[in-house]
């Protein structure tokens, strides 16, 4: 049996071991009044609990200012948490020491950035900027740092490697910035990426490339992939289960399919009514959308932080209390007291 | 500015607009010859990816050119009347921003940090209407109204608006002077779904409410789809396909758009996007006979010369294969 047939078995089986474990994990940045004085708490991340598995794909989906970057942060060992925590394989990542810091961020997880154009230093030409996570990691061969150099070239089919190693970015088109981005977050061989909107700034008709490549990335490397992105559409091709965050909470969690087929939440709803596909008929009708913008993060709205938006909202409970996850189908979790 | 005794004629018709940049490489031909008309509160869609020149399409619409600006040629007839004869003074007054106005790439960031943003959204009525401030004001009140954004915003600065908050101020400068004609150059290329979705919203409503026209200039098959009436696709500085939108989304003719089309990825598609190989050819260099051919599945002998742009019932496509 293939090492993949085996991979697929045990996917059926569920039986995948939890790599990164998140417990009720809260990120509160301190607000100061004229630096001194304390004013509130912007509560980026508020009680986010989920597990990644091996060789699983999730995605992490919400717009601008619903805490998802500083949950990527926290994931990335960049910020502490403020409570709860985040457990790689055994190790809590808030008892690691620099060393331990040090090795995490070599060794284990890898960073694909948003924004080609500003994640690759632009005097730097390629060979550099892939050779410099080496060189960090403590590969101290030169020979072994350009063989792994020209493997990962060859893993992000920028080929042949020759024709880019003496580049600099800007000589590249943003498809293939981003490859050399993918390129450099994988050459250490970590055990999960965690990808920002990696193709949220090409053009449409590239990011179905970039895509399948971490798909197939992903396969071959046995890796987990937490996939952080505002666009719905891609997400089907790309993952395995969607988390919906929503003002510093998680108010969906499921299957791909079961997230698209059957949307709960009425804010994920409101996500896949606001995603285009082309169709000419787009044009002749309005999309019905919530009203206002999500709440700021310093004083969310009492109860169900969607409540001021939503259509369906019960005044006397939603506005109330904060709705715990209910489970209206197997695997199916929803934050919302219309499923009690 | 609407003047109704040119109801029968196509608001706008470009005839053979050319527009070279000159570059140390040899002159860089961003738009090479295109031809397209647009009729009244009509929305055309010119699609492409980076690089084919759309943008630079929009600029020599309005004839904002840069220093390295070199052939620039061509016929640009504005209800009937060729602006390309007008001098820099009489299109500065009654062309730019009068008669059509432009929402260019990342306008929401490049409004000024610090000016009010009402003072900001008056300056057009001012410099183009000769209205004062107070009656200015007034109008910056109708367009913040029309395009949604809360009438107390006019005192406050960009800083404090949301980037969608912010590009509806940047469409309600292009709206202030009541121009016929509004350019859109990827108007939502950096915002939320959500906030997308309701910049469609507004600008639907816009269309239809004050019977607009608008060229919508984008990459983003999926959400041109919401506006477009029209669709021209442009590929190395040349328009390759012309078509309705009905007809265009449900089955469009030149093998790029079909790769286009192709490309999207769908919510609840079973089928997998296809990606185009390779890239388009640089505009310096270009190749000869078709600019598609190298990447085209349908290429033959016939495609080493420059293919004609066929016209049949109403569509137009630049390829041998419907000759």
């Amino acid at each position: 049996m293939s090492a993949s047939q085996a991979i697929d078995i045990e996917k059926q089986e569920g039986s995948r071991k939890v790599l990164l474990s998140i417990d009720d994990l809260h990120v509160w940045f301190e607000l100061r009044r004229f630096g001194f004085g304390h004013a509130g708490y912007v509560k980026a991340v508020d009680g986010v609990s989920f597990d990644v598995h091996e060789s699983e794909t999730i995605a992490v989906v919400g717009e601008s200012g619903c805490g998802k970057s500083s949950l990527m942060k926290a994931i990335l060992g960049l910020h502490k948490p403020t409570d709860g925590s985040i457990v790689f394989e055994d190790k809590d990542l808030s008892k690691l020491d620099e060393k331990g810091m040090h090795w995490y961020h070599s060794h284990v997880v890898g960073y694909v950035q948003q924004d080609p154009y500003g994640a690759l230093p632009p005097f730097m030409n390629i060979q550099k900027i892939l050779e410099e996570p080496l060189i960090v990691g403590g590969i101290k061969d030169k020979e072994e740092r350009l063989q792994r150099i020209h493997k990962s070239m060859e893993e992000v089919k920028l080929t042949p490697a020759s024709d880019f190693l003496q580049k600099y970015p800007h000589m590249l088109s943003g498809g293939q910035q981003q490859r050399v981005v993918i390129a450099r977050a994988m050459i250490m061989g970590p055990r999960f990426l965690v990808a920002d909107e990696p193709v949220s700034m090409l053009d449409a008709s590239v990011r179905v490339e970039i895509l399948k490549l971490l798909r197939g990335l992903q396969e071959t490397h046995n890796l987990s992939v937490i996939y952080i992105t505002h666009d719905l559409s891609t997400v089907s091709y790309f993952s395995e289960r969607i988390f919906v965050m929503y003002a510093g909470n998680l108010i969906e969690k499921a299957k791909v399919r079961q997230v698209l087929d059957n949307p709960l939440h009425p804010y994920t709803v409101a996500l896949l009514t606001g995603t285009s596909e082309p169709d000419s008929k787009n044009a002749e009708t309005f999309k019905e959308l919530p009203p206002g913008e999500p709440p700021s993060l310093v004083n969310p709205p009492t109860g169900c932080r969607f409540h001021p938006r939503c259509s369906k909202a019960m005044m006397g409970i939603c506005d109330v209390k904060s709705p715990p996850d209910f489970e209206p189908e197997p695997g199916h979790l929803v934050a919302c007291w219309l499923y009690e | 500015m609407y003047n109704p005794m040119t109801q029968n004629q196509k608001l706008l018709r470009i005839e053979d607009l050319v527009l070279y940049f000159n570059s140390l490489q040899g002159p860089v031909q961003a738009v090479d010859g295109v031809d397209f008309a647009l009729d009244s509160n009509r929305a055309v869609v010119i699609l492409g990816e980076s690089g084919c020149g759309k943008s630079s399409l929009a600029k020599a619409i309005l004839r904002l050119l840069p220093r390295n600006a070199g052939t620039y040629s061509g016929h640009i007839y504005l209800d009937g009347r060729d602006i390309m004869a007008l001098n820099e003074e009489e299109f500065r007054q009654n062309i730019r921003w009068a008669a059509i106005s432009m929402v260019p790439q990342a306008a929401m960031n490049a409004l000024n940090p610090v000016i009010r943003v009402g003072d900001q959204v008056a300056e057009p009525a001012i410099v183009h209407l000769g209205v004062d401030k107070a009656e200015a004001i007034t109008l910056v009140k109708k367009m913040f109204q029309h395009v949604g954004v809360p009438e107390d915003f006019i005192s406050r600065y960009p800083f404090e608006l949301s980037g969608g908050m912010r590009q509806r101020v940047a469409i309600a400068m292009a709206l202030v002077t009541s121009p016929n004609l509004i350019i859109l150059d990827e108007p939502t290329s950096a915002l939320d779904v959500l906030t997308q979705a309701n910049i469609f919203n507004v600008l639907k409503r816009l269309k239809k409410e004050l019977g607009i026209s608008f060229i919508l200039i984008t990459h983003d098959i999926a959400t041109s789809s919401e506006l477009a009436d029209d669709v021209a696709v442009m590929y190395a500085g040349q328009i390759v396909e012309v078509s309705d939108a009905h007809r265009f989304f449900s089955g469009p003719q030149h093998p790029y758009s079909k790769k286009l089309l192709a490309s999207v990825p769908r919510l609840h598609g079973d089928q997998e996007p296809e990606f185009i190989t390779g890239r388009p050819p640089s505009l310096i260099n270009l190749p000869k006979g078709c600019r598609f051919a190298d990447r085209c599945p349908a290429r033959f002998e016939k495609c080493t010369e420059e293919p004609p742009m066929v016209e049949t019932d109403g569509r137009k496509v630049k390829c041998w294969l419907y000759s």
